[in-house]
């Protein structure tokens, strides 16, 4: 249809273009919002995130409690589920399992921290200086990869059965992961967005802390939740190895006593409770966070265990 | 061929500018980016008077989108000189460029702060540029929350926050569909005369350039030239459908195309 330029200002009452432009606009945003999926219901959640790995541990024991009733080995190497309960119930009650804990929940979270500070000051050196990550950017990444129990003749070599061999351990274990972490959430960046702080007017300073570090946010908090993972399991390997009275009865250290006393159901006790503290503080520090900072941009989180 | 309102009108245009105060003026500006190869700018010239609004229109590598960048001083050219007389211009892109871990008045008032407005002011001045494009309570939603076509218009409110009397746009369009670019039209048009505002659009479609512009300027791509202007002599609103529109437009495509074809071997 076509209307000559003067009907649309004469006549407005018959023109296509009348009618309300922001009814208009108003009408085009509800069309085009993006409506979230919803929700879904408790049910759904129980029956598609919590009952699949329940029915696999119940599996598991089953699976545990027959090998224990056909005799599959002797019952010192494989003791039943029900021992091994009984064992952990022990540890509670007489408090070795809370001073193991709260033993090796402290040093992972003092190294962790230590790990967090030299990781992002490293990593902040790194992204500034072109040089410097061409130079050290090889290793870092290859750290990432060496099991850093493999440090720990070396740390002990150097620091003897002490808390510094143990936390040296923890810091090459962790740093690299936060630094790699802190790279990438700098690189993912995208440059657009410090063009919007420039023609803002925003300083240096000020594209730093508006633009620039929220933006990496999402890198570096990958970072530092591979680099708890990383942390904890160089903790068990160090107090594994380096077991001496002055150093207290940590998980590692507690799992080490239960290979000397050939008691399998303390080691086994003593496995399943680091792989709970390990995980329960992933789920309930770094989980939630990330979980937040991903969903207010829009993103969802990624499935990585 | 063209419509008896429409008259390409250069040197008289020129003439009647070169004395009046401008929002930008830009002298002989020459880009070069690599030595051996053709400047990305050549020896621009543009005036752009207060409250004008001016297309760019070009193929592809003509430099429409460096020329924005340096007039946003976001580079250094080669040489020439460019003289912006209404403080720091707001600049937009093709993409909305929110930044996302922010709300949609968060955004907003990000700009504020940089211009130095107070806290306290901050949250109502935000609501009221998101009035303007009409998104008046939907400050709080966050930018994967809202269509390319409403991220589009919280960057416009944004830019509007810079308090500039110069908007340079860089195909903010492009990415959108025909019906929500209709209406964002209508929007900027109705900005541009209430606020006053200068404006310089980078375009590649030239039906789009015709319904928005009072003066379209077509440049050359390799060199990057300005090397034909017209006048567009129709009053708004103007529909992108009308025949005035379309005249001016079938014009100015077939100088589109022959200066595309000139880069033919």
């Amino acid at each position: 249809m076509h209307v000559d330029n003067d009907s649309l200002v004469t006549s407005p009452s018959t023109s296509p273009v009348t009618e309300d432009p922001w009814a208009f606009e108003a009408g085009l945003d509800a069309l085009e919002t993006p409506t979230p999926p919803p929700r879904p219901g408790p049910a759904k959640v129980f029956l598609r995130s919590v009952l699949p790995p329940a029915v696999a541990v119940a599996a598991f024991i089953a699976l545990w409690q027959l090998a224990y009733s056909v005799g599959l080995r002797p019952s010192y190497a494989l003791p039943s589920p029900l021992d091994v309960l009984h064992t952990f119930g022990q540890t509670v009650r007489d408090g070795r399992a809370w001073e193991a804990i709260s033993i090796s929940v402290s040093r992972g979270a003092l190294g962790f921290a230590a790990s967090v500070v030299v990781g992002t000051v490293l990593g902040l050196a790194m992204w500034r200086s072109r040089w410097l990550r061409a130079a050290l950017g090889p290793f870092v990444s290859g750290l990432q990869s060496l099991p850093s129990v493999a440090w720990v003749p070396a740390a002990i070599i150097w620091f003897g059965l002490s808390d510094a061999a143990i936390y040296a351990v923890v810091l090459l274990g962790a740093v690299p992961s936060i630094a790699n972490g802190l790279l990438a959430g700098f690189d993912q960046v995208p440059p657009l967005l410090d063009k919007v702080g420039r023609v803002l007017g925003l300083g240096t300073l000020g594209r730093v802390w508006h633009v620039l570090l929220p933006a990496a946010l999402p890198g570096y908090l990958a970072g530092l939740k591979q680099g708890w993972a990383f942390s904890w399991r160089s903790l068990m390997a160090a107090e594994l190895i380096t077991y001496s009275p002055a150093l207290g009865i940590g998980l590692g250290q507690q799992l080490n006593i239960g290979r000397e006393l050939n008691a399998m159901d303390l080691v086994i006790a003593s496995i399943a409770l680091i792989l709970v503290v390990g995980v329960a503080i992933e789920l309930l520090v770094f989980a939630p966070v990330e979980r937040r900072v991903l969903r207010e941009r829009g993103l969802t989180v990624a499935h990585t265990r | 061929m063209a419509a008896p309102t429409l008259e390409p009108a250069q040197a008289q245009q020129a003439a009647a500018r070169a004395a009046s105060t401008c929002s930008v003026q830009v002298r002989q500006l020459v880009q070069v980016f690599e030595h051996d190869r053709p400047p990305v700018l050549d020896r621009i010239d543009l005036d752009v008077a207060p409250g004008e609004f001016v297309c760019l229109l070009g193929a592809s590598g003509c430099g429409k989108s460096t020329l924005l960048s340096l007039i946003a001083g976001l580079g250094t050219p080669t040489s020439g000189s460019i003289e912006v007389t209404v403080g720091r211009p707001a600049l937009m892109f093709q993409e909305a460029a929110l930044l996302p871990w922010l709300t949609a008045a968060g955004n907003v008032e990000l700009a504020l702060k940089a211009r130095g407005v107070g806290r306290g002011e901050r949250a109502a001045d935000a609501e009221r540029l998101l009035t303007l494009v009409n998104l008046s309570g939907q400050g709080r939603k966050r930018v994967h929350e809202l269509s390319g076509g409403m991220r589009q218009r919280v960057a416009l409110a944004r830019a509007l926050a810079q308090d500039s009397r110069l908007l340079l746009m860089d195909e903010p369009f492009a990415a959108l569909d025909a019906i929500t670019r209709d209406a964002l039209h209508e929007e900027l048009v109705r900005l541009w005369s209430e606020q006053q505002l200068s404006i310089v659009f980078v375009t590649h479609n030239v039906r789009e350039a015709v319904r928005l512009g009072q003066r379209v300027l077509l440049m050359s791509s390799r060199p990057g030239r300005i090397v034909r202007e017209w006048q567009v002599g129709l009053s708004q609103p103007r529909v992108i459908e009308s025949p005035g529109v379309s005249a001016l437009a079938t014009e100015i495509t077939h100088h589109l195309r022959a200066e595309i074809c000139r880069h033919a071997r």
